[in-house]
């Protein structure tokens, strides 16, 4: 028996496919999840996949948060479902209070669309297992939204707690993906709650699970074997 | 009817790019002489019934939930008749 992996499609979403094929390239199954309906169909973890949801009218990610299936995933999230929340997931996330801190307009206001080096900066998440602490992998990234923001207090606990969970790696050229792209205070791409469960990252893991298309590596499909390991052992 | 507003602004701290970026257009228009601009949403909403305190408490409450996200930005509830 492998795990039921679901993926929500919200009006607007764009990458639920690339996140249900991640999902079973990994080897688990992908469930569709469907934003008007509460119903979770028994899923043992959730991914909110990338787009533009309600066409991020109002705030991205501040509509769909209010979806009927938001309800459960809410609910779920909370009692220790593994949530993953990949761009404008990761906005729904951060709107639904999940996760702590907002994301704005890029800096620079310019959409940013390339392959982003990132450094993998805490292993102790559901989604991160697999990786080794500080590995440094390289996944899509596109988004106009994408400045994380959160006031000193928080990001302080963030960092004190290990629950900053992918920053954007310096340490080379910008043409070769690396560096800040859109002004995330302290380089943050990506972090975790305090228990492990959600996580949330302005990149795409879902578009590097196989060699022949993205970036030609694989380097995003730690995040859903990590989860599918913590789910069959579990 | 009453029409109550609710102006969304970014907190003070928050950095505000398409502000500063109207501001620098500014002077390349011909408008001198200001330093800053901070770039806001201004919401109008027509009440049904009258607009007591009552009506007020849900306004804010709808504002504080809702029309604003109150981790990045602040809101001000005013009506006008």
């Amino acid at each position: 028996m492998t795990a039921r992996i679901g993926v929500v499609t919200f009006p607007g979403t764009l990458d639920d496919r690339d996140s249900q094929r991640a999902v079973r390239v990994a080897g688990a199954e992908a469930v569709p999840l469907w934003h008007r309906d509460k119903d979770l169909k028994q899923v043992d973890a959730v991914v909110l996949p990338g787009g533009f949801s309600y066409g991020d009218y109002l705030r991205a990610g501040a509509i769909s948060r209010f979806s009927p299936v938001m309800e459960s995933v809410i609910e779920q999230a909370r009692a220790g479902m593994p949530v993953l929340g990949i761009c404008n997931g990761f906005q729904v996330l951060t709107e639904a209070h999940l996760l702590p801190g907002a994301m704005l307009r890029n800096t620079a206001l310019h959409f940013v669309c390339r392959d982003q080096r990132l450094r993998v900066e805490s292993t102790a998440t559901d989604w991160t297992a697999d990786f080794t602490p500080g590995q440094e992998i390289s996944v899509p990234l596109k988004n106009i939204d994408g400045r994380y923001t959160a006031d000193e207090r928080t990001l302080d606990e963030l960092e004190a707690e290990g629950r900053v969970a992918f920053r954007y790696a310096s340490g080379g050229p910008a043409r070769d993906g690396y560096g800040n792209p859109n002004g995330s205070q302290r380089d943050i791409a990506g972090i975790t709650n305090a228990a492990g469960n959600v996580v949330g990252l302005m990149p795409h893991p879902e578009h590097a699970v196989e060699p022949l298309i993205g970036t030609g590596r694989t380097d995003g499909l730690g995040l859903f074997t990590s989860v599918l390991k913590k789910l069959v052992s579990a | 009817m009453a029409r109550v507003v609710v102006d969304v602004m970014l907190k003070p701290e928050i950095l505000d790019p398409q502000g500063q970026a109207v501001q620098r257009a500014l002077p390349r228009l011909g408008f001198d002489g200001i330093s800053d601009v901070r770039q806001g949403k201004r919401f109008e909403l027509e009440v049904d019934g009258p607009v007591d305190d009552a009506a007020l408490a849900r306004i804010r409450q709808m504002a504080e939930t809702f029309l604003a996200n109150t981790v990045i930005e602040d809101f001000s509830v005013k009506v006008e008749s």
